[in-house]
């Protein structure tokens, strides 16, 4: 078994309101996002091909992958829009003064 | 007895998408889908790229994991093709000598390779590239000391030469034109290209054609208009596409350059549709008419077939957008400009990271970006949006062109 560990993977400031960028924990590539000052946190590579969401384009609360236009649920990862179909992994977040905290399985 | 089926001719990309999109939308009715090839529908830009290049097995190009449409109570019949439509009996007749009645009927057949009609041309070891089949059968050629020469020096060519590179292969493409990707690239864009493949050692002649392929049972060269033969053990043939009109036709469908249809994807028959490669239909935000052969138009056409066979009034038009990838570089093209004022470069052509903008009358016609998916987006947006915007702006990579968008 193992638990949920957080990681300081950014500062707040590293990422304006409705913009996105990569982190890795690990060997995990995780997608950070900035919607109106809350943070949410998905796997960053598409599930369709190999893109990374982080250089996607956000609106409202969605992303859509850079490669082929495929559209996901930030807060939820839910897939979209064609062609994903697979759902994106979520990951839960906190701040922690300007940190910003993913949880990842230890 | 229960209402005829949904009939889909074609089990591409378009037809594909357009069967599972009339489940989606809630359709409790009968959908058969017809394919020719023996696998479920797939997608093909990875034929030419991670396929061939083996990083990727081919089942990975499914479009969703064998046996979906069975859990859709979709009817998929592979191994078998269309040969006829009567549209005064409304069904459509299969080469396995069945017929299938249809409510209404969509044509998305695609297009078909075109032949090189020179001698030689069905020596073993010469290759065109459209399906699984024909990607795993290049990739059989490209075993140690594969020499291989390319025909036609567009997008398939170079993405097939870029992975037989990449494979350890020796590389020739032969272009007829005096540039590469004639059609879709400004001149300066062609030679930044041509840069690129002559810098990872592919010898690329321009200007230069084909006159006959040679060999005994197997191809071993290609020999060249002006009398030079190019030692060759295996041979891809790239120079487009024709779209399958055939069956359209016959049933007395109206073509022009592809199956004519309406932003409904509507034929000349109100209960047959047509979607993908196979159409001419209208674009407004272009304001002509066009054929597409490309992936998004595949998805995104095939359902919108869907949506307006089940009444919905939502008109298909999109800004064309297509990809590439060819080593390390990845090429997105938007809109199709041809008649463009001024190119506005963003970022630097020697960093490998730009893009191009073609402009025209304060607005974007046209974009094309080297390894920078994410402006790329933004200019398809721009241009869908028919916003003015300032070319200064556009220049400055400092300007998010985010910011110009809600601007």
């Amino acid at each position: 078994m193992s638990d949920i560990e957080f990681h300081a993977v950014a500062k707040t400031g590293d990422l304006d309101d409705g913009e996105a960028i990569q982190v890795i924990v690990g060997k995990k590539e995780i997608a950070i996002y900035n919607l109106e000052g809350a943070y949410y946190a998905t796997d960053d590579i598409c599930t369709h091909a190999y893109a990374s969401l982080a250089d996607g384009y956000v609106e409202g609360e969605s992303i859509e992958c850079p490669l082929h236009g495929g559209c996901f649920d930030i807060k939820t990862g839910k897939a979209l829009t064609p062609p994903v179909t697979e759902d994106l992994k979520v990951y839960e977040v906190k701040i922690d003064g300007d940190d910003i905290l993913v949880g990842v399985q230890g | 007895m229960s209402d005829p089926a949904i009939v889909v001719i074609g089990a591409g990309q378009a037809g594909g998408w357009a069967a599972r999109t009339l489940r989606d939308e809630g359709f409790e009715g009968g959908i058969v889908v017809i394919g020719e090839e023996p696998y479920p529908p797939y997608e093909r830009p990875p034929l030419s790229k991670e396929v061939l290049l083996g990083k990727e097995p081919a089942d990975s190009s499914y479009l969703w994991p064998e046996g979906s449409f069975d859990e859709l109570g979709i009817e998929l019949r592979t191994g078998v093709g269309a040969t006829a439509i009567d549209r005064a009996a409304r069904t459509v007749a299969l080469s396995d000598g069945g017929s299938i009645p249809y409510r209404k009927l969509l044509i998305a057949t695609g297009g078909r390779v075109r032949r090189l009609p020179v001698e030689g041309a069905e020596l073993d070891g010469v290759h065109y590239l459209r399906g699984i089949d024909d990607s795993e059968a290049i990739r059989g050629d490209l075993g140690e000391g594969a020499k291989l020469v390319v025909i036609g020096g567009g997008w398939i060519g170079l993405e097939v030469a870029a992975a037989a590179r990449m494979l350890g292969a020796e590389v020739t493409v032969v272009e007829a034109l005096d540039r590469l990707c004639g059609r879709a690239l400004t001149p300066e864009l062609a030679a930044w290209l041509l840069d690129v493949h002559r810098g990872r050692g592919v010898d690329v002649r321009l200007g230069a054609t084909v006159e006959a392929l040679t060999g005994e049972g197997r191809v071993s060269g290609a020999r060249l208009s002006g009398g030079e033969t190019l030692a060759a053990t295996a041979v891809v043939i790239g120079i487009g596409i024709v779209p399958n009109v055939e069956l359209a036709e016959a049933a007395g469908l109206e073509i022009d350059n592809g199956v004519r249809v309406d932003a409904h994807c509507r034929t000349s028959d109100p209960d047959i549709f047509a979607a993908g490669d196979v159409t001419n239909h209208p674009n407004d935000l272009l304001g002509r008419n066009i054929r597409l052969e490309s992936w998004e138009n595949a998805q995104n056409q095939g359902i919108a077939a869907a949506r307006a066979m089940l009444g919905g009034e939502t008109p298909y038009c999109e800004i064309p957008w297509f990809w590439s990838d060819q080593y390390d570089v990845n090429i997105q093209l938007v809109g199709l400009p041809n008649d463009f004022e001024e190119t506005v470069t963003r970022g630097e052509r020697a960093d490998g990271s730009f893009v191009e903008f073609y402009m025209k009358g304060g607005r974007i016609d046209g974009a094309a970006a080297i390894n920078n998916p994410r402006d790329i987006r933004f200019a398809k947006r721009l241009m869908q949006a028919q916003k003015t915007v300032d070319p200064a702006a556009l220049a400055d990579p400092s300007v998010k062109l985010q910011a110009l968008l809600r601007g």
